[in-house]
C-alpha cells in the first residue's frame, strides 16, 4: 500500500503548488472528502477545526485526528496579442493538520487544533511576462487554537478558544518591466520574514434539534499579518541616484491580513448508512484592501491595491457506510473568487471554482482508521487583468488568459480511545 | 483496502493529467499563421539600426533588443528557427584592435555631485577584440557604419583593412572571409525570409558631422567617397537593387525600410541654436564688439562690393541681456571676409579677422549638434580690441565652427538626397513585392506628436522621450521594438500572415548608471 501512494505521489510530483487565493481548505480528510463540509459533522477530532462545539458530543474519551494534503496545482497564462504564455512551475504544498479532544466529563471537553489554513505557493518563470507583479511567492502559517467544548443541555453546545498564528512569508519580483543593472539583468527584490506572530479567536456553537439533524455554526476572527523588520533584498538595481533602490538588504514593513470567515451547515442522517450536509462559508476578505510593503530606512515604498470582496462558498456532501470497514464520501463545493475585476494578479491568480471531492475512511480495527481524500478544483478559463500597476506615473494593466487546476490527495489517521 | 488505495491512484493520474489547457492554446503551433511567407531562416541585413547599435556602441544587451531579434522571437510562433547573431563579448561595448582600443564604451545617463544628469561611457575595459573571428553564419548580418555600397564591397569585412579605413570592424568579426561581401555572406545563408534597411550612413554623417562631408552627386565611383560624405543617388539605386535583388532571389518575402529624416533626432533637436544667457555687463560689453561689426565692418564690406546687402543683413549680429541668444556660427557658405579685415583700412589683427571671417549668428533654421552641448558657452581665452579685454566664449565670441551646426542648405542637400533613396526604396518594395516600413513617417509621428505605449507616449526628446538612445541618433530597445511591432504589422499586411506583436513597455528605455570614470 505505502508502495502504491509513494508511486502516486511520484507521478504527482512533477505538478506544481497550489495557487488559488491562500485560503487553502484541506484541515480534514473527512470533512474534505465532502465538499470540505465539516461544521455539522460529529464525526472524529476534525471537529476542532471545524466546530469545536461538536467535541462534546464525541463518544470517546480521547479523539486524534490527523493528516497531511499534497497540494499539486498549475496555472496557465497567456496573452495573444503578444504571444507571451507562461505556466507556474511549483513544489508540492503540504498543508497539515492535527486535532485532539479529551472528554473531561459529559458536559465538557477540552481539545486542541493545530492547522495551516492559510498559505500559498506560487512561481511562475523568472523574468516571466508578469514578473513585475512576482516572480515567485510562498506564504505559510500555522494556528495552534486550545479549546473547549461544553454541553449547554441535550441541544446546544458551545465551544472555541483563543488562537496563536506563526506564520512566513517569502515574496519574489522584479522592480519594474524593464529595469535592468549595467549587464542587463532585472532589477530584483525579494523580501522575507518568518516568525510574524498574533493572536485572534474562534468560536461557534451546535445545535441538535433531533437525532437525525446537526445544525453548526463557526467563526474565526481575522487575524493580521504584521511583518515588520524583516529582510528586502535588492539585487541587479543600477548604481544610480535616479533609481530609487540599491543593491543590499534593508528592513521591510508589510501587513498581510487572515480574514475572518463563518460556516453554517447542516447535516441529516438519513438512515444508519447514509448522511448528507450541506453548508455555506462567508470570508470577510473585504479587509485585504491592498498589500503594501514599505522600507523604514529609505526607498520607494510598493502599493498594490487588492481590494478582495468578501466571498462566499457554498458546499455539499454524502456519506455511505459500506460496511463496519469502510465509508465512503463524496462532495462538490462552488467557491467563489474575492477577487474583482481589474484586479486579478498573478501571485493570487484565484477566479471562481469548482470543487469536486471524493474519499473513504477504511478503520483498521476499533481505534484507528485511515482517512483518505482528494479534491479537484476546477477553474473555469478566465481573461482578467491587474489594472493597478503603476510605472512613471502612469497605471499600467497587465492582463491575458489564465486557467488553473488544483488536485489535492490527502492522508490522515483517526484514533479514538 | 488495497481496491480503494489503487482506485484513488488512478483517479489521481486521470486527474492529474488534466493539466490545465486553454480552449486555444497559443502554445498548439497553430494558433497564429505565417501566412504566405516562409519564416523557417530570417536573415537581417543593414547597418547600425540592425546590428543593435545604441548608446554609441555595440553592446551584448543591445544587440539581444534588435529589432530582427525581437522578431525573430515572434516568429518562433509561425515556425521561425534559430536567430543567431555576432555577439559582442560583454555589455561595455568597446571594440579593440590587437588589444588597444579603437571604439570607446557605450554611453549610460550618469549624474554628477550637482544632481545633473548627462551621457558618459559605461566604465571598463571592453574584451571584444575584433581579431578574435566569430566563427559559422550569423542571421542578424547587421554591420554598424555600413553604407548602402559597402554591402558589397569586397574586403569590408577584412581584419587587415581595419586599421586604413577600408573595412568595418564589426563585419570583420564574422565575415566568411577576408574578401566576401555582406551580401554574398547573407545570401549563403539561404534566407527563407529577411529585412533589408540601409542607406542611413549614406547621408547621416554628413549630418552629424554638421555638413563638414562633400554631397557626392554626379561622383559614380563610391571607392573615392569619404566617410562623410553623401552617397549619389544614382549609386544609390543602383547598389540597392543589386543587394535586394540578391536577397530577393530566393526568399519567399522580405520586409524593407526607408531612410528617417536625420533632422528631427535627438541629435540636432535637443541644443537650440538659441541657448545663450547673458547678463547686462556682459551683453553690453558684446554690444560694444559686435555694434562694431554691425554697423562698421559690414557695411564696409558690402561697399567694397564683397558682400551683398542680403548678405550683410544675414550676418548682423545682436546680443541683449537675458535668455534665449542666438549662438554665433561659422557659415562656410558665407563670404570669408578675414583677408580683407586684415587688410587696410581696416587692418584688423589676424584671430580677430578670423572670428569675423564666415560669421553669423543662428537662426531658429540652423541645428546644433548634440556634441555642440559640451562646447557651447566654454571660455577659450581673450582678446584684445579698441582697448578692451573680450572674453573669447565658443558660440558668442568664437563661432561655432561648421562641424556643429546644420545650416538650412545643409539641410536640404540630405533631405534631397533621402527623398530620392527613399522614392528608390519604396519602389523597389513595391516592385518585389516585400513588406514596407516607412521609418522616416513612424519618426517623425515620434518627434511630432509622441507614439503612445502601454504605460506612456514615446518621443524623440533626448533621454527622457524613450525612444532615441543616449547618442541622440540610434533608437533604445524600447525604440526597437517599436520598430520591430511596424515591421510586424506589415508583414501581417503584406503576406497574410498573423504573428502578434510585442508589448513595447517590457523594453527598457536609457541606462542610468553611475559607473563611468
Amino acid at each position: 500500500m505505502k508502495k502504491l501512494v509513494l508511486s502516486s505521489l511520484l507521478f504527482l510530483a512533477f505538478a506544481s503548488a497550489y495557487a488559488g487565493g491562500y485560503r487553502v481548505g484541506a484541515q480534514g480528510q473527512r470533512a474534505l472528502a465532502m465538499g470540505h463540509s465539516g461544521v455539522a459533522v460529529v464525526s472524529n477530532a476534525e471537529l476542532a477545526f471545524f466546530n469545536p462545539a461538536g467535541l462534546v458530543h464525541l463518544e470517546n474519551s480521547l479523539n486524534v485526528s490527523a493528516g497531511v494534503t499534497g497540494v499539486f496545482s498549475s496555472v496557465r497564462y497567456q496573452n495573444t496579442n503578444t504571444g507571451a504564455f507562461s505556466e507556474t512551475d511549483s513544489g508540492v504544498g503540504t498543508p497539515f493538520y492535527f486535532n485532539a479532544s479529551y472528554k473531561i466529563n459529559e458536559w465538557l471537553a477540552a481539545g486542541i487544533s493545530v492547522s495551516t489554513p492559510y498559505g500559498s505557493q506560487v512561481e511562475w518563470p523568472t523574468d516571466w511576462a508578469g514578473s513585475h507583479l512576482v516572480n515567485e511567492i510562498e506564504l505559510a502559517a500555522i494556528f495552534v487554537q486550545p479549546l473547549v467544548s461544553i454541553k449547554v443541555n441535550d441541544y446546544l453546545s458551545i465551544g472555541g478558544g483563543p488562537i496563536f498564528v506563526t506564520g512566513s512569508v517569502n515574496f519574489n519580483r522584479n522592480l519594474t518591466r524593464s529595469l535592468v543593472d549595467e549587464d542587463g539583468a532585472r532589477s530584483n527584490v525579494e523580501i522575507d520574514d518568518s516568525g510574524i506572530t498574533n493572536w485572534g479567536w474562534g468560536a461557534s456553537f451546535m445545535f441538535t434539534p433531533t437525532d437525525e439533524l446537526t445544525i453548526g455554526f463557526n467563526y474565526r476572527s481575522e487575524i493580521m499579518m504584521d511583518a515588520e523588520g524583516g529582510d528586502a533584498t535588492f539585487t541587479n538595481v543600477p548604481n544610480s541616484p535616479a533609481v530609487p533602490a540599491e543593491n543590499g538588504v534593508t528592513p521591510f514593513n508589510a501587513s498581510l491580513p487572515l480574514p475572518a470567515e463563518w460556516s453554517i451547515g447542516a447535516s441529516y442522517q438519513f438512515s444508519e448508512k447514509f448522511m448528507a450536509t450541506v453548508e455555506y462559508n462567508r470570508t470577510l476578505w473585504n479587509v485585504y484592501e491592498s498589500l503594501d510593503i514599505t522600507f523604514p530606512e529609505g526607498g520607494a515604498p510598493s502599493i498594490n491595491p487588492r481590494n478582495y470582496k468578501d466571498a462566499s462558498i457554498y458546499r455539499l456532501g454524502a456519506q455511505y457506510v459500506v460496511n463496519n470497514r469502510v465509508t465512503l464520501r463524496g462532495g462538490y463545493y462552488i467557491d467563489e473568487s474575492p477577487v474583482q475585476p481589474g484586479y486579478f494578479a498573478p501571485e493570487t491568480p484565484r477566479n471562481d471554482a469548482m470543487g469536486f471531492t471524493g474519499g473513504f475512511s477504511f478503520n483498521i480495527n476499533e481505534k484507528l482508521a485511515i482517512d483518505a481524500s482528494f479534491l479537484y478544483l476546477r477553474f473555469e478559463e478566465t481573461d482578467a487583468s491587474y489594472d493597478f500597476y503603476t510605472e512613471d506615473g502612469q497605471q499600467v494593466p497587465f492582463g491575458g488568459t489564465y486557467k488553473s487546476n488544483a488536485f489535492l490527495p490527502g492522508i490522515g489517521v483517526t484514533y479514538k480511545l | 483496502m488495497k481496491k480503494y488505495i489503487f482506485l484513488s491512484a488512478i483517479a489521481s493520474l486521470a486527474f492529474i493529467s488534466c493539466e490545465p489547457e486553454f480552449d486555444n492554446s497559443i502554445e498548439e503551433g497553430d494558433f497564429y499563421s505565417a501566412g504566405d511567407a516562409d519564416f523557417s531562416n530570417f536573415v537581417s541585413v543593414g547597418n547600425s539600426l540592425t546590428a543593435g547599435y545604441a548608446d554609441n556602441a555595440l553592446y551584448r544587451e543591445g544587440q539581444m533588443n534588435s529589432f530582427p531579434n525581437i522578431m525573430a522571437g515572434q516568429f518562433e510562433f509561425v515556425g521561425g528557427g534559430e536567430f543567431r547573431q555576432p555577439l559582442m563579448e560583454d555589455n561595455l561595448g568597446g571594440l579593440k584592435l590587437n588589444g588597444n582600443v579603437i571604439q570607446g564604451n557605450r554611453l549610460v545617463l550618469a549624474f554628477n555631485e550637482n544632481g545633473t544628469p548627462g551621457p558618459q561611457p559605461l566604465a571598463g575595459d571592453p574584451q571584444t577584440d575584433i581579431t578574435n573571428q566569430l566563427s559559422g553564419m550569423f542571421n542578424n548580418m547587421g554591420a554598424p557604419g555600413a553604407k548602402s555600397f559597402h554591402l558589397l564591397a569586397p574586403g569590408y569585412g577584412n581584419v587587415a583593412g581595419v586599421a586604413q579605413g577600408t573595412a568595418n570592424p564589426y563585419y570583420a568579426r564574422f565575415a566568411s572571409s577576408a574578401e566576401a561581401t555582406i551580401i554574398e555572406d547573407a545570401v549563403a545563408q539561404q534566407p527563407t525570409f529577411f529585412s533589408f534597411w540601409i542607406g542611413n550612413n549614406d547621408i547621416l554623417g554628413y549630418a552629424t558631422s554638421g555638413g563638414t562631408g562633400v554631397n557626392q552627386q554626379g561622383n559614380f565611383d563610391p571607392s573615392t567617397y569619404a566617410g562623410n560624405d553623401i552617397t549619389d543617388i544614382n549609386v544609390f539605386a543602383s547598389v540597392y537593387n543589386d543587394a535586394l535583388s540578391a536577397m530577393v532571389e530566393n526568399a519567399s518575402g522580405g520586409v524593407v525600410f526607408n531612410v528617417p529624416n536625420v533632422t528631427n533626432i535627438p541629435f540636432f533637436t535637443t541644443v537650440p541654436p538659441n541657448p545663450v544667457p547673458l547678463d547686462q555687463p556682459t551683453a553690453a560689453g558684446l554690444a560694444q564688439l559686435f555694434g562694431a561689426y554691425n554697423t562698421q565692418i559690414l557695411p564696409a564690406m558690402q561697399g567694397f562690393g564683397i558682400i551683398s546687402e542680403d548678405e550683410a543683413a544675414a550676418r548682423l549680429v545682436n546680443f541683449q541681456p537675458g535668455e534665449g541668444n542666438f549662438v554665433t556660427i561659422r557659415d562656410e557658405n558665407l563670404t570669408n571676409i578675414s583677408s580683407f579685415l586684415q587688410n587696410p583700412p581696416l587692418s584688423l589683427p589676424e584671430d580677430l579677422a578670423n572670428i569675423f571671417g564666415q560669421l553669423r549668428q543662428a537662426t531658429p533654421d540652423d541645428l546644433i549638434t548634440l556634441t555642440a552641448s559640451g562646447v557651447i558657452g566654454n571660455p577659450v581665452g581673450q582678446l584684445e580690441f579698441m582697448g578692451m579685454q573680450v572674453p573669447l566664449i565658443n558660440g558668442v565670441t568664437v563661432p561655432l565652427e561648421d562641424q556643429f551646426v546644420l545650416t538650412p542648405q545643409e539641410q536640404n542637400t540630405i533631405t534631397q538626397a533621402q527623398t530620392a533613396y527613399n522614392s528608390t526604396i519604396e519602389a523597389l518594395a513595391n516592385q518585389n513585392n516585400l513588406a514596407f516600413v516607412d521609418v522616416d513617417m513612424i519618426l517623425r509621428q515620434v518627434s511630432e506628436t509622441g507614439i503612445p505605449f502601454n504605460g506612456g507616449v514615446l518621443t524623440a526628446e533626448f533621454a527622457t522621450g524613450g525612444a532615441f538612445s543616449l547618442d541622440g541618433v540610434h533608437l533604445t530597445p524600447r525604440g526597437y521594438a517599436l520598430v520591430a511591432n511596424r515591421a510586424l504589422q506589415a508583414i501581417n499586411q503584406t503576406y497574410n500572415a498573423d504573428i502578434p506583436q510585442v508589448d513595447v513597455g517590457n523594453y527598457r528605455s536609457i541606462q542610468p548608471s553611475n559607473n563611468v570614470d
